[in-house]
């Protein structure tokens, strides 16, 4: 399933080489929605920002939860620090399905020149139950779709996505 | 005038080591000779003073780089090298190298440690892999390695004496403080308030390691090691004065980290240390005080036992740690002659204590900025004496979750951090190298995975409105509470700062420079670009005649996390990037000791 995912973003990528914006899972363009979710024309989530700046609750929340579970190590809005990539690069090569891999399995960079190491966040729920959220953020942030900022305006939180919520945070 | 403060400063030494009798007399004698610097902060009263002067205020101009060394690492290089006689000893962040190096034989590696550590450590540590420094005692090196293990080096060899393991990093458990030795014991405190870890201050025997006794920050009074005559601002604590403020068995996941220094009087027989924030940064999740988190502790470093505490920030709203170096002076106050301890803590306030009772003297802002509170009540008869005023618009637990409180000063990261202060006897000015740096605070609901983060805020850091400059370096005197002088940094200044008899004081700046400025006026006489930003502490010794200053460099820790990329300027609206320099545009990785001398 994640190879196929993959290939598919590959190809997007190629196919998608003269639309404005291009990132790790292609052309971000949100084509329909589902109880407040946006997805591309491949499935993956994407964001939805308005011409007045109103963005969707995942970007939202995605921006939130980044900046509580990620910026310690990853920096201010994705920007990277001395001790972590910057995320809103990484996300213009890398796509939704292997985002979700490292950040559910982590990974290690471990050399004789650095010590990189992402820890697992599959079991912790304050980072699993918003993975989406935090992948939508990211995204905006790699497609510069978004700046250096806290939304401003954002969208109702859907009621199907409370309640998605609560379940995800409640079964731990 | 300087003469007369030095022969009471000297007086006042000579009878801390007087009273000292069963004391490790040998580290009591060794921090008295001011060629060697035998411990963190180079005695343990935690000043930063040296009594050498060959590099003075007249000729610090011309100091010069003598010799460097590299580490080998990248990550950000906290604390400072030891030297004792011909011997230097270097440490690294992760993977935690230690360095003999032999000053009289053209600085040459007599040995070099390196502990084989499982690299699952790195991510569970909040904020870089930083390591603030060993310490030394009965012949043996101390490391307290990443992986929360406490290891004694034999300092001729580098072979491992013992090890003791203090926590399990699986658990959010980890070590990036430095050890402190007190006669036949090695102190050491846990990092990993960000993780829910229920924290400790632990002494172990200096001769093979074993456990004498673990006094926790939060929980039952066996476990904190609270007896009926701990006081609190002069009154007995009272039975269960820490679980009575926690709701249900919060306290066990409750943080209260202890990964700052420690200081001692021998005198006194009282070890000095703050703990750190309570976990979660959501306060609505934690009701109640929280106590002992934020707290200035004296305990007895033979039993554990607390002589006396003092809570600074009650019910954390603002990861405010407490963890800050405590700072032993004797002064006067009202023409009484005082046994202070100050401390600069992060919330933003400078405290003043008598550290023999715990008596609050002074408790005043250090940087003009401060607003989440408009005091500290100093009125003793008064119900909320000792507390401070917290201002509702700047209290997250009153704005409630989800609710992003705006323009709150200081940031998270406090008007100081784990940067340590010096204070010079000859001036009796403490120097603060200081973060001039605010926030945006958001907290909400978190669940808690053991070894996981346990944050719940959202956080965004920018320089006061209109100001552009990110740090201080400032003068205080801490008898009156007052800023004396204060001098602009661009960047946050994440340096231990280094006070001498020459009138001069040392500090580094983020962007890497080693600064020297005048101790009265804080004119600036110095200054060179070391390889890498500093976050090190400035130590300074004596080898075959010749003085000379050392400081590592190498960008890293919090510093290099919050401001690599450059703060942004939430008040200039949407679109708006890069408003404020960013860091990464000064300097890069890479550990470095730069070691500076006067031309011969």
């Amino acid at each position: 399933m994640r190879m196929i995912c993959l290939m598919a973003a590959a190809m997007i990528l190629a196919a998608a080489g003269a639309t404005a914006y291009a990132d790790g899972s292609g052309d971000p363009t949100a084509v329909k929605s589902e109880d407040g979710k946006y997805f591309d024309k491949e499935d993956n989530p994407t964001f939805k920002i308005s011409s007045d700046g109103t963005v969707d609750w995942y970007t939202y929340s995605g921006y939130r939860r980044y900046h509580s579970e990620c910026h310690v190590c990853h920096g201010p809005d994705g920007e990277g620090s001395t001790y972590a990539p910057a995320l809103k690069n990484s996300l213009k090569t890398m796509g939704y399905a292997d985002f979700v891999g490292v950040v559910a399995s982590g990974r290690k960079n471990v050399s004789t020149a650095q010590e990189n190491v992402m820890p697992a966040f599959g079991d912790n729920p304050n980072v699993a139950c918003y993975m989406d959220d935090i992948y939508v953020y990211l995204r905006a942030r790699a497609d510069d779709a978004l700046g250096r900022v806290r939304p401003s305006k954002h969208e109702e939180k859907p009621a199907a996505y409370t309640k998605a919520e609560d379940s995800c945070m409640g079964k731990h | 005038m300087r003469k007369v403060l030095l022969a009471s400063c000297l007086g006042s030494v000579a009878a801390l080591a007087a009273g000292s009798a069963s004391a490790n007399d040998e580290l009591v004698k060794m921090s008295q000779n001011p060629k060697d610097w035998v411990m963190p902060a180079g005695d343990y009263a935690n000043t930063r003073y040296s009594k050498l002067n060959q590099i003075n205020a007249s000729n610090v101009g011309k100091l010069q780089v003598a010799w460097t060394f590299s580490t080998g690492v990248l990550r950000g290089h906290e604390g400072g090298p030891l030297i004792i006689g011909n011997m230097m000893y270097v440490h690294t962040p992760f993977p935690n190298k230690v360095y003999a190096l032999d000053l009289s034989q053209d600085n040459k590696i007599v040995w070099k440690y390196e502990p084989k550590q499982d690299p699952n450590v790195i991510p569970v540590m909040c904020c870089d892999t930083v390591n603030r420094g060993l310490s030394y005692g009965d012949g043996k090196v101390f490391l307290h390695q990443a992986d929360d293990k406490l290891v004694a080096l034999d300092a001729k060899t580098g072979n491992l004496v013992w090890s003791a393991t203090n926590g399990d990093p699986a658990k959010g458990q980890t070590g990036t403080s430095a050890p402190f030795v007190i006669k036949d014991k090695v102190l050491v405190g846990t990092s990993g308030g960000e993780f829910g870890v229920q924290c400790s201050m632990t002494a172990y025997d200096i001769k093979d390691g074993k456990q004498v006794w673990k006094a926790y920050s939060e929980g039952p009074d066996n476990q904190i090691l609270f007896d009926d005559k701990t006081t609190a601002l002069g009154k007995p604590t009272g039975k269960d004065s820490s679980i009575k403020t926690w709701e249900g068995d919060q306290w066990k996941i409750g943080g209260g980290c202890t990964w700052g220094w420690v200081s001692y009087d021998p005198q006194l027989n009282l070890v000095y240390y703050g703990s750190g924030n309570p976990s979660t940064w959501n306060p609505k999740q934690r009701p109640g005080d929280n106590k002992w988190s934020m707290t200035i502790f004296a305990r007895n470093p033979d039993n554990g036992v607390a002589r006396w505490v003092y809570q600074m920030t009650p019910h954390d709203e603002w990861d405010y740690d407490g963890v800050n170096e405590m700072i032993l002076s004797d002064q006067q106050i009202n023409g009484q002659a005082r046994k202070l301890v100050t401390h600069f803590d992060r919330n933003g306030l400078g405290y003043t204590l008598d550290r023999e009772t715990g008596e609050l003297l002074v408790a005043e802002k250090y940087d003009p900025k401060v607003n989440w509170t408009s005091g500290v009540d100093m009125n003793k008869s008064s119900p909320t004496y000792g507390r401070p005023k917290v201002l509702d618009q700047y209290s997250t637990d009153k704005q409630g979750e989800d609710h992003n409180v705006k323009g709150i000063c200081p940031a998270a990261l406090g008007t100081k951090d784990e940067q340590p202060a010096a204070y010079s006897p000859d001036t009796q000015l403490f120097y603060v190298p200081t973060n001039h740096v605010c926030m945006d605070y958001e907290p909400f609901k978190v669940s808690y995975t053991a070894g996981q983060p346990y944050v719940g805020a959202t956080l965004s850091m920018y320089p006061p409105p209109g100001e552009t400059n990110m740090g201080n370096f400032i003068a205080w005197d801490g008898k009156t509470g007052k800023i004396v002088w204060s001098n602009k940094e661009q960047f946050s200044v994440w340096s231990g700062a280094l006070a001498t008899a020459g009138d001069v004081v040392f500090y580094g700046t983020l962007e890497g420079y080693l600064k020297a400025v005048d101790a009265k006026t804080g004119k600036e006489l110095y200054k060179f670009k070391t390889p890498s930003g500093i976050i090190g502490n400035v130590t300074t010794y004596e080898n075959n005649g010749r003085q000379y200053v050392a400081v590592l460099s190498g960008v890293g820790g919090w510093a290099g996390i919050g401001l690599a990329a450059g703060l942004t300027d939430p008040t200039a609206g949407l679109g708006a990037v890069g408003g404020y320099a960013a860091l990464s545009n000064y300097t890069a990785l890479g550990g470095t000791l730069t070691v500076f001398a006067l031309p011969q």
